[in-house]
């Protein structure tokens, strides 16, 4: 009794148990124990503990055949549905009828199998030895006589022959799964560092797929998505290709030098009018898109961890784990007077791969 | 305070804190999210713009300026357009209670014919884009597939991908366009109202444009076939729902499973003791 000292005093007793009293497990069989009996209001919280079980476990019945009428009831898709009926709408109504029945049914009857452990079952503590680690020296011995005898009647140990080919012809097999990681390639060779944007290539708007004049850009504080032109249904190079067009008042855009191919240049050239610059919309961090665009503060963030890039000054990274600038393209006018890439990115867009630099 | 103290060992007391702490957070939550009314678009006419002079002086060039000039507190508005000064001050935003970097929609004190008449008057002033007409927003015809891609391009970065809008940075959000009239939506596109770009029509057309508000519209209509929108906001309250409301349950029904028994514990082989 000592070594439980948080135990309440008082005499011993069991809620709602019929006596005798209850016999542990492992207890050895002792002399006749003495009747067990519960106080009267311990016997009838039991009764009232054993009424909830039951409403409980009705109530998860209930539940549960209401699954089924639910699932039989409901009709889903647009086939079997009547004429005219939103297929959304019933499929709204029976994941709401499936789940909320599914869940009270498991909720009830868990919580009444609790219950029931709680307040019904007496309170019983049972400790289990654990076994010893090693098997008994007899099974031991026999383990090994019998792994001999196999030994010797498989004759593995008088026939090399047999043993040395039996080697060979696993040998293969085990190396395969070693040969099958090359279905991890191809390596991306210069993919990651080039995107299909190129000189003269025509920049479209996302959706509308047209392209576009200084005219149709001309009010300061635009932005548009766009995209390279003929590349709309190429998922693989809209990955990397998406761009968007920042439309600057004069004078309110200065975007730095850059070191391409070891010469210092000024991608001020790369802007139109000095007041039209293009940035990737792919995020130097992870990828993800770049569009929340302030015209106010000139701030690009990125929504995914609030990378935040200064538009006005070349993208330079002004917040949030980015660890780099947005790249610039490049921008030019063609012959009709449409905007097009002066060339491709001049550095890799998206996020950092090892042998970046 | 003192009978809080008395019972803080009552074996409830665990979950009434707990559960405490979950309404607390949840309304709270509640609290900043509220729902705003719906101001109407006004008719055009061209024949006010004197009526709208004198409106301008007495509600308006305090902080713009008497001749809409700007002040060191408020932008210029000659050549901000009709469309503009519609957006403002139909959606309430103008005249603003309070100076700051963003202002939030609220009820309108103003009909839309003075609204119309301070419309025309700015206007007067020189240029900007005019409040578009109910053929220019009439969603009928529209290709609500194609909007959803301009949308989804150009829009949902800072809007949502429903509309239910989204956080900038410093603090600044980009609003719900539940409660925009098509009107506010074409004028806001129009005219890159506060932090938000200008989509002129070269670069999303005016039919583009109504593909794009006959997606908003459209969306908000749609059922849900999960059962809840949680307000469509995507990953925050859904994440919010999953942390504090499917975490906390799992921590109640976690406490329930533990919680010592009253009755006390037989220790196997004690009864003979």
């Amino acid at each position: 009794m000592s070594e439980f000292p948080e135990e309440p005093p008082g005499p011993r007793r069991v809620v709602g148990t019929p006596s005798p009293a209850p016999r542990s497990v492992d207890a050895p069989a002792g002399p006749e124990e003495p009747p067990f009996s519960a106080e009267p209001s311990m016997a009838e919280h039991a009764k009232n503990a054993e009424r909830i079980v039951a409403a409980l476990f009705i109530l998860a019945f209930l539940a549960g055949c209401g699954f089924i009428a639910a699932y039989v009831g409901l009709e889903v898709g647009q086939a079997t549905l009547p004429k005219g009926a939103n297929a959304v709408v019933a499929a709204l109504r029976s994941n709401v009828a499936l789940g909320s029945s599914l869940a009270v049914a498991l909720l009830a009857l868990g919580t009444g199998s609790m219950i029931w452990v709680r307040h019904l079952t007496p309170n019983i503590e049972i400790e289990e030895e654990r076994h010893d680690m090693p098997s008994a020296p007899a099974d031991r011995a026999a383990f090994q006589r019998t792994f001999a005898e196999g030994a010797a009647i498989s004759q593995i140990t008088k026939r090399p022959l047999v043993r040395r080919t039996m080697l060979l012809a696993t040998a293969p097999l085990a190396l395969a799964p070693l040969v099958l990681l090359r279905d991890l390639g191809p390596l991306p060779q210069t993919d990651l560092r080039h995107t299909v944007w190129r000189k003269g290539l025509r920049a479209v708007t996302l959706g509308g797929l047209r392209p576009l004049t200084l005219a149709d850009i001309s009010t300061p504080g635009s932005l548009i998505t766009v995209i390279p032109e003929g590349y709309q249904d190429d998922q693989d190079a809209l990955a990397k290709a998406g761009v968007i067009l920042i439309k600057f008042e004069p004078g309110q855009l200065n975007v730095p030098t850059r070191v391409v191919g070891g010469v210092t240049v000024s991608t001020q050239n790369w802007t139109l009018e000095n007041t039209l610059v293009a940035y990737s919309k792919i995020c130097t961090h992870v990828g993800c898109p770049v569009a929340l665009y302030e015209q106010t503060t000139h701030h690009i963030l990125c929504p995914c961890h609030q990378s935040t890039f200064d538009a006005s000054t070349g993208a330079t990274v002004i917040f949030g784990p980015a660890p780099r600038p947005l790249p610039q393209l490049p921008l030019a006018l063609d012959s009709s007077g449409y905007i097009v890439a002066a060339s491709d990115f001049t550095q890799p867009v998206g996020p950092s791969f090892w042998e970046r630099g | 305070v003192s009978s809080i103290i008395a019972r803080r060992r009552h074996p409830a007391a665990g979950y009434a804190a707990l559960a405490g702490g979950l309404v607390a957070v949840g309304v709270g939550y509640t609290a900043l999210t509220g729902g705003f009314a719906s101001a109407s678009a006004p008719a055009q006419s061209t024949t006010q713009t004197a009526a709208g002079h004198s409106l301008f002086i007495a509600t308006c060039a305090s902080c713009h300026g008497l001749d809409a000039q700007g002040t060191s507190v408020a932008p210029s508005l000659i050549g901000a357009g009709a469309a503009a000064v519609d957006f403002q001050m139909s959606t309430g935003r103008m005249p603003a209670k309070e100076l700051g970097a963003e202002n939030d929609r609220k009820p309108t004190d103003f009909t839309p014919s003075q609204i119309y008449a301070i419309a025309s008057y700015i206007s007067s002033l020189g240029g900007g884009p005019a409040v578009p007409d109910a053929s220019q927003v009439s969603t009928s015809g529209a290709n609500t597939a194609l909007g959803e891609e301009l949308y989804s391009g150009n829009c949902a970065a800072c809007h949502g991908f429903a509309g239910a809008g989204g956080a900038l940075t410093y603090g600044k959000t980009a609003p719900s366009l539940n409660a925009s009239t098509p009107t506010q939506i074409y004028e806001a596109m129009l005219t890159g109202p506060e932090a938000m770009p200008v989509f002129g029509d070269g670069t999303i057309t005016p039919a583009e444009k109504k593909d794009i508000i006959a997606y908003i519209t459209d969306t908000r209509s749609e059922a849900n076939p999960g059962g809840f929108s949680l307000g469509r906001t995507g990953t925050v309250t859904e994440g919010l729902l999953a942390w504090l409301g499917g975490l906390g349950f799992l921590i109640l029904v976690a406490m329930w499973l533990t919680a010592k028994r009253r009755d006390p514990i037989i220790h196997a082989g004690e009864e003979q003791l």
